[in-house]
């Protein structure tokens, strides 16, 4: 049977098939959907975990006791979970180790635009790279294979438009893995320096013969076309590549470290112009630099965003599509925004008002840097904020901390935040922390997380009370607070900063989005109350617009939030009449 | 003609994602190969949200590039005039009438141009404008505006009815068939004033 599916769930498809046992993960986009699909299997043991480091250490734990196991990220989550790969890489595997990371090539939802192969290079373990939604599913069965084949975690690298492209793909059954047996062994496990010294000759030899591998496998080969123009890409671009040269040359790369050297060559030596085409780091470029081979590449394509059909064309080729009609509008931009509802609206217009230094963080209050909250001064990674305001401290002094917030969501304090907390006890500092506490990882699409009290599975578990783990590291202000009471959360805000020792407030409203969630009928604006004074502007809500002369609220976007009308002076803000 | 490249433009939230889940469904029911490109992820926040749906024989690249979608469907004006380059010259262009304003348009950065459905027609005198969100209300659910427009499409296309029913079906919850397919009809039967 064929079904249309997105690579990520064609991921999920060949976990279950390769008989994988425990599945692990943190979210982040273009990743996420891979463990929220696994999830769905009851053969298969899955969690989020609270962030990539513990997802991919539980991972080679269950590798270790014999079992399949794999751990899906973004491409920022494997800096993350370096410290592990790193070394894992010494130690091989028992059951099939392979991990998921999905490059995010023009960052539609990320913070940089790195290449994970590079990565996967210093960590000297394999990389797979599908280029559609069938080869997701079949790679991560031969990833499998190689990994318990050459004793290895394997990297799957993805991409964005991978990830979240459906195509048709072929549908089996589940093989019957059976638990390899689990024998002590710290020569192989064990890495001190002792017995990590003789791993490190394994690690070379075993990437010499992936070496071979690499030439060998079906996983890399040449489809020949006309030989005027030869192609060596991989993953999408050579979706992209086969509609700017349907009828050249390829060398398409399913493997893609290590490159395949005999292949390369052998390919070279036919083609009269050849073409590297990859996103991001000319990885296979520099490849074929090092060998010797004269290639075109890099000099003509960026190493910047994302590619295209069309862009390919346009550099290569020099031919730009046509403009076809006379329109020349200048068209407003449209980022996203904060939600109609949406809790941290009330926290950031707080902030906005005691202009206050707000070192921010990743997720969806991250949107509160854009007009006219525009409250956030910093966001690096995750976890950053609370390190940063304390360095803010220590770089100037006390002073700074009665002006500076912390605010980061409650995924992000479990993911690295609470260590940066501890280090502010630890060290002395006075910063405010702001949680964010909406009950729920919001940005990537509502996945559960250790504060909501549920499982990926969606079964009820123990809740860490971010409260009392506050006060457990030393913290004696902790105080809990709804963003929407305005006058509440500002008064809280002002004593917290003013006071010589370090505090959390915990802001506590559930995301607008959730099921549960429940607002009245839409605002209307009262037009013989409003006096236009545009204080409701401030809140930068997507429902209120200014119509030049008046004020509107857009029904179809309100979700009768009410936090409006408490910032309306002239009480002009009221429930429509009408049914929604 | 059985290659077709269809985009669906819109903003984070509109339920664009069901549209392509959808087309997908018929692609797969005429026996097509078929990849469809969607977003997941930050622009589902309000942002500006392209998604592609490419069939035929065989289907490499799931993106449309400009002056090839055969059919541009837009959920909101100004996103229309944003994406209109890649419509074909003679493309079915459907443009929901609804206006949703950007951020800088509401901090008053930007102006949301006037007339836009106006303009488009001046290039693409085939260009279709529909009150969807009007017509979802009247079924009793503004998130029907995508069943509606899926209705304005299929009937452009030389697909079945029928196979866009059962498609319908088999991509939302059963308790809200009928409300859908009522959606569906309204947009399939719907005019333009001119
Ligand atoms: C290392 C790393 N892992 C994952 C992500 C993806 N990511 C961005 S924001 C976010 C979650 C944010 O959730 P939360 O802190 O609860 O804030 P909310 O979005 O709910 O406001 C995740 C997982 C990332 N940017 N970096």
């Amino acid at each position: 049977m064929k079904k249309l599916l997105l690579g990520n769930e064609a991921i999920a498809r060949g976990v279950y098939e390769a008989g994988v046992g425990v599945a692990t993960a943190y979210p982040g986009t273009p990743s996420t959907e891979i463990t929220e699909c696994i999830a769905q299997y009851d053969e298969i043991f899955a969690e989020w975990a609270p962030n990539e480091k513990v997802a991919l250490e539980v991972a080679i734990g269950a590798s270790v006791a014999g079992a399949r196991s794999c751990c899906s990220m973004k491409h920022v989550g494997l800096n993350v979970a370096a410290d592990p790969l790193f070394t894992a890489s010494y130690t091989g595997v028992n059951g099939g180790l392979v991990l998921f990371v999905a490059d995010d090539p023009g960052m539609h939802s990320s913070q940089n635009e790195q290449d994970t192969r590079i990565i996967a290079r210093g960590a000297k373990v394999p990389v797979l790279e599908p280029s559609d939604s069938r080869e997701c599913k079949e790679f991560t069965k031969i990833a499998f294979e190689i990994s318990e084949e050459f004793d290895t975690p394997v990297i799957v690298r993805l991409s964005t438009r991978v990830s979240h492209s459906r195509g048709l793909v072929e549908l089996n059954d589940r093989i019957n893995y059976e638990l390899k047996p689990y024998v002590k062994n710290p020569a192989k496990y064990v890495m001190m320096p002792g017995y990590a010294k003789r791993r490190h000759p394994l690690v070379e030899e075993r990437m010499k013969k992936l070496r071979e591998y690499s030439n060998n496998s079906g996983l890399n080969r040449i489809e020949w076309g006309d030989k005027k123009i030869g192609i060596i890409t991989s993953g999408i671009s050579y979706q992209y590549s086969k509609e700017v040269f349907p009828d050249a040359s390829f060398l398409k790369l399913g493997m893609v470290h290590p490159l395949p050297e005999g292949l390369i060559r052998d390919f070279a030596k036919e083609v009269e112009t050849l073409y590297v085409i990859e996103e991001l780091e000319p990885f296979i470029e520099n490849q074929c630099l090092k060998m010797e081979i004269k290639v075109i590449g890099k000099e003509l394509l960026p190493v910047i965003g994302e590619y295209s059909a069309g862009l390919i064309k346009e550099r290569l080729l020099g031919i730009k599509e046509e403009k076809l009609n006379n329109l020349n509008e200048d068209v407003p931009a449209r980022p996203p925004v904060l939600c109609p509802g949406c809790p941290h609206r009330g926290t950031y217009y707080v902030l906005k008002k005691l202009k206050l230094n707000v070192m921010g963080d990743i997720g969806c209050y991250t949107l509160g840097a854009i007009a006219p909250l525009e409250s956030v001064d910093t966001t690096v990674c995750m976890g950053a904020s609370i390190g940063m305001a304390h360095g803010m401290e220590k770089a100037r002094g006390t002073d700074a901390a009665r002006k500076t917030v912390a605010v980061i969501g409650d995924s992000t304090f479990i993911h690295s935040g609470i260590t940066g907390l501890i280090d502010i006890v630890y060290n002395k500092g006075t910063s405010t922390v702001i949680i964010l506490d909406n009950s729920i990882t919001g940005m990537t699409g509502h996945q559960d997380n250790p504060t909501t009290g549920y499982t990926i599975k969606g079964e009820p578990t123990k809740q860490v009370d971010l409260e009392k783990l506050c006060q457990a590291i030393g913290i004696e202000r902790v105080r809990i607070c709804d963003p929407f009471d305005l006058s509440e959360f500002e008064k809280v805000v002002r004593e917290e900063i003013a006071a010589e020792e370090p505090s959390v407030i915990i802001a506590q409203r559930p995301c607008a989005l959730l099921k549960y969630v429940k607002h009245g009928k839409p605002l209307t604006i009262n037009s013989d109350k409003c006096t236009t004074c545009r204080m409701c502007m401030r809140l930068g809500c997507p429902a209120i617009v200014d119509k030049g002369g008046h004020i509107e609220i857009n029904s179809a976007l309100c979700v009768g939030c009410n936090l409006c009308t408490k910032v309306c002076r002239f009480n002009a803000i009221e429930k429509a009449g009408g049914v929604e | 003609m059985i290659n077709r490249s269809i985009m669906i433009v819109g903003v984070g939230g509109q339920g664009t994602l069901l549209t392509s889940r959808v087309l997908g469904d018929v692609a797969v029911s005429l026996g097509l190969d078929v990849k469809v490109s969607e977003v997941h992820g930050m622009s589902q926040r309000g942002g500006s949200v392209v998604t592609y749906v490419k069939m035929g024989e065989v289907v490499y690249s799931p993106i449309v590039e400009k002056n090839e979608a055969d059919i541009l469907l837009c959920f909101e004006q100004l996103e229309a005039l944003r994406w209109i380059d890649y419509a074909k010259k003679d493309g079915s262009i459907i443009v929901n009438s609804q206006r949703i304003d950007p951020m800088p348009v509401i901090t008053g950065k930007a102006v949301y141009p006037e007339n836009i459905i106006d303009k488009i027609k001046a290039d693409y005198p085939q260009a279709i404008s529909v009150p969807a969100l009007d017509i979802a209300r009247s079924c009793g659910n503004i998130k029907a505006v995508n069943m509606v427009m899926i209705g304005v499409m299929a009937k452009h296309t030389d697909i079945d009815r029928d196979i866009w029913i059962k498609a319908i079906e088999r991509n939302v919850k059963p308790q809200f068939i009928e409300m859908n397919i009522k959606a569906f009809n309204m947009g399939y039967d719907f005019e333009e004033v001119k």
